[in-house]
């Protein structure tokens, strides 16, 4: 089988495979080679075995790569390993796809069913038959973190707010979801001094993990922007992660947009740290898709954090920051990384008087996606992930902080610890709400 | 004075190229006692130094359709017989704007007068199937090309010649030719390792040494044996950039040939004569129009990272008519020099001429000479009959080891599918790009890969040694073909070395010697290419060898070294 649906993207990495000097660094720094045997490693699977394809599906073992990228991250020069690799996997997709691996990138089908029923889907997945029949039938391990549904989308609380504000009255986020106080500060709503900015919630921002987006949105309009959102679907990270390039492609487009329905030149802002980098660089360098409104979206797509950061590089983030007196560790998730922007949690955190923020240093948890859900990686998952949690644990905290949903949930079922976006200790010192109560 | 060794054969073979493999195969396969001698590795020379190509005759078609026709059929042969040796990718003919239609024309009636396989490609299949082929192409037309690896041809055959009785013996000189009553009688020898002259009684031997024919002729004071060597230069880059065989539909010039040989890329090959075939250049300006003619057929080929290049040498048949300059127009057909005749001489006849493609015709008709001579006319079953598969003992079958058994969590050792014995079975039939690395799929648990760029097992590599113990790294690589990708030999060469030490296969000083034996060799044909990636390759394989190892400080065998 050609590989042409994907030739331009291909025809790049490639390109960049003649660049490998052998040296070895990205086997180093792989988390999975560390894990397991079972993985030759990236040099191996990357741009060695490359050269024995010819678009054809030969090596199945380079199925045990999790795509968290650090590979291509830590390459001296420039060999675009990850996105060989997750090409190289679509083509062998083309031959074996698990059902599984379609179901797994099905993200906004699992929220739109499960968000409805919220507390029996979250009650039924917590149910040892169902998942040891998952386990057998479906291949998503038995032991293997789900996300849990929110009772409220984030559609309906825009929704409700709307309503209330209509009638004078605030509601807040959801309580029940993080064990969050609500607060009862009134915020300046409307008043949108700054100008609009687009908020992209991704799937899990919608339907999984609506607290981050809550906050998010209430920290945008606390800093005075108007936060518009239109009606948007799904990034198509986790089909491309899964070999499902058409299927993903089709997403990415559509999603592009939909963002851009809101307005021209809007910064688009999103608290879903791996779908903005699927919309910055994994479309156009693994899918190869190249498009006009692709393109614009990937230049104005910011990672929350990365936007407060760059607000407060031009001067215009307020530091009327209230303490939060706490040592909460952090883990920087490694879709994060690969999108070369540096750690700017950290550098908005730092402006937090009371925080100090301790690192994992670690490349990746473990999760990488949908990774650490499939039956046979779970066991590698949690091996990668174990330097993450043990850093989680000595850091004696009750809260956790990492920018990715599935890598929370993957963190929360490690650490047995409260995983939050890290905007929420800035919507948390904006006197916005109560993420971690201090003495 | 200590007593020579003799040796006996009724048929002695000088050269180790494809066709003198080939002729000792056909003599032992016909009965004949038969000792071939090589001055060096099988295939080291012309048949090691091509672009890879195995002709369907398209070339020649309209040029020399004799030769066309031959090509033609042993092709189909050669695939049918060695299969393990050729990777039938196809070949097309690209006309490109500005080539004009008098060629193609020419070439079309030719190939059809001829009933030689065609098919026009229409140029939006064409790109689709090579997207990386010019938008300059005007018309396609599909040819039965193949790439074949002259050293698996050779040694192929060679196994074939070992199987009915033949001795091989390599890096052996003929010194001499001895005559008794205006026949030939001995071939004196020097094995060059071990420095010791022996003497093979021959009841008769056939002169195969291609472009250095001649040269042995003199042995006999016969002068006028005017084998004309050509140089060709050949340019590889480090991946496959097309799948197919591409040639410049026009008449036969420089450059016109880019073949997928194994992993790489070649482009090919310039023509000029050259007056000693042991002393070949390679200009720089040559090297460039290569790249250029690269780019020509393959925009970008220039940013390809270049591998390596090498410079052949053909042992064409001098044509009186032909001006000596003008070597491409000298007839590429095969040529017996017939001794007796010509120079009363009898008991031996040389063969020049010829393409890598007709080795095994050119083989059968001295061969057929010879029984003449005889008087002992015996059938060829050259053609009918495959070669003998490569060795297996690097495809060992049984149970595969589970890896890090002790401290690793078992579960997680476990592939999600079962790594099978039959998987690791020999691969039988047409070879593919894919095969090594299927290979190494299915032996990963268990082995080592040494040479990462070509995918060499240590399994492989040990199992050679043990097998070839006298082998130098450029002998394994001939074999393995370690060394010849992209770091051309800057981790594995070291690797090989140290592997050979293990095993006591070499001593520590052998050791030494045969690695900065084997990076003097492979610095020649990277020098030319040292721009872009390779120079990258090449500092980080200096500071790793030269400066951590220390390779021109470290105690070396003062034995010679081939």
């Amino acid at each position: 089988m050609n590989l042409s649906p994907t030739l331009a993207g291909h025809a790049l990495a490639r390109a960049s495979l003649d660049a490998c000097v052998k040296c070895g660094i990205c086997e180093t720094r792989c988390p999975v080679m560390a894990a397991t045997p079972l993985f030759p490693g990236p040099k191996f699977v990357g741009p060695q075995a490359e050269r024995f394809r010819q678009g054809l599906s030969v090596d199945r073992s380079l199925d045990y790569c999790s795509g968290c990228g650090t590979c291509t991250l830590v390459c001296p020069q420039g060999v675009k390993i990850a996105e060989l690799n997750a090409q190289a996997r679509a083509v062998m997709k083309a031959h074996h796809m698990p059902l599984r691996d379609r179901l797994l990138g099905r993200t906004v089908l699992m929220g739109k069913v499960m968000s409805p029923v919220a507390p029996l889907a979250n009650a039924v997945l917590r149910l040892g038959p169902v998942r040891a029949l998952a386990d057998s039938v479906v291949g998503v391990a038995r032991q293997a973190p789900l996300p849990v549904a929110s009772v409220q989308s984030l559609g309906r609380w825009l929704a409700q707010r709307g309503r209330s504000r209509a009638n004078g009255t605030e509601v807040s986020g959801p309580d029940d979801q993080t064990g969050c106080e609500p607060d009862a500060v009134g915020r300046e709503s409307g008043a949108a001094k700054r100008g609009q900015v687009v908020f992209f919630h991704g799937c899990a921002g919608a339907y999984f993990e609506v607290e981050t987006s809550i906050k998010a949105i209430e920290v945008l309009e606390y800093l005075g922007f108007e936060v518009l959102v239109p009606a948007q679907g799904c990034c198509g990270l986790a089909q491309q992660s899964n070999g499902l390039f058409k299927a993903a492609s089709k997403s990415v487009l559509k999603l592009s947009r939909a963002l851009r329905s809101a307005g021209p030149d809007l910064t688009i802002v999103s608290a879903s740290g791996s779908c903005t980098g699927m919309l910055k660089h994994e479309a156009r360098q693994i899918m190869g898709v190249d498009d006009p409104e692709l393109a614009d979206v990937s230049y104005r797509v910011r990672d929350i954090m990365e936007f407060l950061a760059e607000l407060d590089a031009q001067g215009e983030l307020p530091h009327s920051f209230q303490p939060v007196d706490a040592t909460v560790p952090y883990h920087a998730p490694c879709q994060l990384k690969g999108q070369a922007m540096g750690l700017p949690a950290l550098e908005v955190l730092s402006l937090i008087p009371g925080l100090t923020v301790t690192e994992s240093g670690q490349a990746c948890c473990g999760m990488a996606g949908t990774y650490g859900l499939k039956k046979e990686k779970y066991a590698i998952a949690q091996k990668v992930g174990a330097p993450v949690f043990e850093v989680f644990r000595q850091a004696g905290a009750s809260l956790g902080l990492c920018d990715t949903e599935t890598c929370r949930w993957q963190l929360r079922q490690g650490t047995a610890m409260r995983i939050e976006h890290p905007v929420a200790l800035v919507h948390q010192a904006y006197g916005l709400g109560t993420c971690l109560a201090t003495d | 004075m200590d007593e020579v060794r003799r040796l006996s054969a009724e048929v002695v073979v000088i050269g180790g190229g494809s066709t003198g493999c080939g002729v000792a195969r056909d003599a032992a396969m016909r009965g004949f006692s038969t000792i071939l001698v090589e001055r060096a590795d099988l295939a080291q020379g012309t048949s090691g130094r091509f672009h890879g190509l195995l002709h369907s005759g398209a070339r020649y078609a309209v040029s020399d359709p004799e030769s066309a026709t031959e090509c033609c059929v042993e092709n189909r042969i050669l695939k049918r017989i060695q299969p393990d040796a050729i990777e039938p990718t196809g070949g097309w003919f690209v006309a490109l704007e500005g080539d004009g239609p008098d060629y193609s024309d020419k070439f079309l009636r030719a190939m059809e007068r001829n009933g030689l396989p065609h098919e026009e490609v229409r140029l939006a299949l064409a790109r689709r199937l090579e997207p990386r082929l010019t938008r300059r192409a005007v018309q396609v037309i599909s040819v039965d090309d193949a790439a074949v690896d002259g050293w698996a041809l050779a040694l192929g055959t060679v196994r074939s010649a070992l199987e009915y009785g033949a001795r091989v013996l390599r890096y052996t000189e003929v010194k001499g030719i001895g005559l008794t009553g205006g026949r030939t009688s001995t071939v004196h020898c020097r094995d060059r390792r071990s420095g010791e002259d022996f003497v093979i009684e021959a009841g008769f031997i056939i002169n195969a040494a291609g472009p250095w024919v001649g040269r042995v002729a003199t042995l006999l004071g016969i002068e006028d044996v005017t084998v004309e060597p050509a140089q060709g230069i050949m340019v590889a880059v480090s991946q496959r950039l097309v799948s197919r065989v591409l040639n410049r539909l026009r008449y036969p010039g420089d450059g016109d040939i880019m073949v997928p040989a194994q992993t790489v890329s070649i482009i090919g090959t310039t023509d000029a004569p050259a007056s000693d075939p042991d002393r070949l250049v390679m200009p720089r300006d040559k090297i460039q129009q290569m790249l250029d003619c690269g780019e020509a057929l393959v925009p970008g080929f220039r940013q390809a990272r270049g591998l390596h290049c090498w410079v052949g040498a053909r042992p064409l048949i001098r044509d009186d008519s032909v001006k000596p300059a003008e070597t491409r127009k000298m007839r590429r057909g095969m040529f017996i020099f017939d001794h007796a005749s010509r120079d009363g001489v009898e008991g031996m006849l040389s063969v020049a001429g010829g393409k890598l493609t007709t080795y095994r015709l050119m083989a059968q008709e001295v061969v057929d000479q010879m029984c003449l001579k005889l008087g002992s006319p015996r059938r060829c079953r050259t053609a009918s009959e495959p070669v003998p598969p490569p060795p297996t003992d690097h495809f060992v079958a049984g149970q595969v080891t589970k890896p890090g058994a002790g401290a690793e969590a078992p579960e997680i050792e476990q592939p999600d599918w079962p790594i099978s014995p039959a998987g690791r079975q020999r691969p039988t039939g047409p070879r593919h790009i894919t095969d090594r690395l299927a290979e190494a799929e299915s032996t990963r648990a268990d082995d080592q890969i040494i040479c990462e760029c070509e995918l060499v097992s240590r399994r492989a590599l040990v199992s050679a040694l043990r097998r070839h113990p006298d082998d130098s790294l450029d002998d394994l690589r001939r074999r393995l073909r370690i060394g010849m990708g992209p770091c051309q030999g800057g981790f594995c060469a070291a690797r090989s070395a140290g592997i050979a030490c293990q095993e006591d296969a070499w001593s520590a000083g052998q050791a030494v010697a045969a690695l900065r034996l084997f990076l003097r060799n492979r610095w020649i044909g990277q020098q030319p290419l040292v721009y872009g990636e390779l120079l990258k390759q090449i500092a980080l394989d200096n500071w790793m060898l030269y400066g951590t190892l220390g390779l021109e400080q470290l105690p070396a065998s003062q034995e010679v070294v081939l």
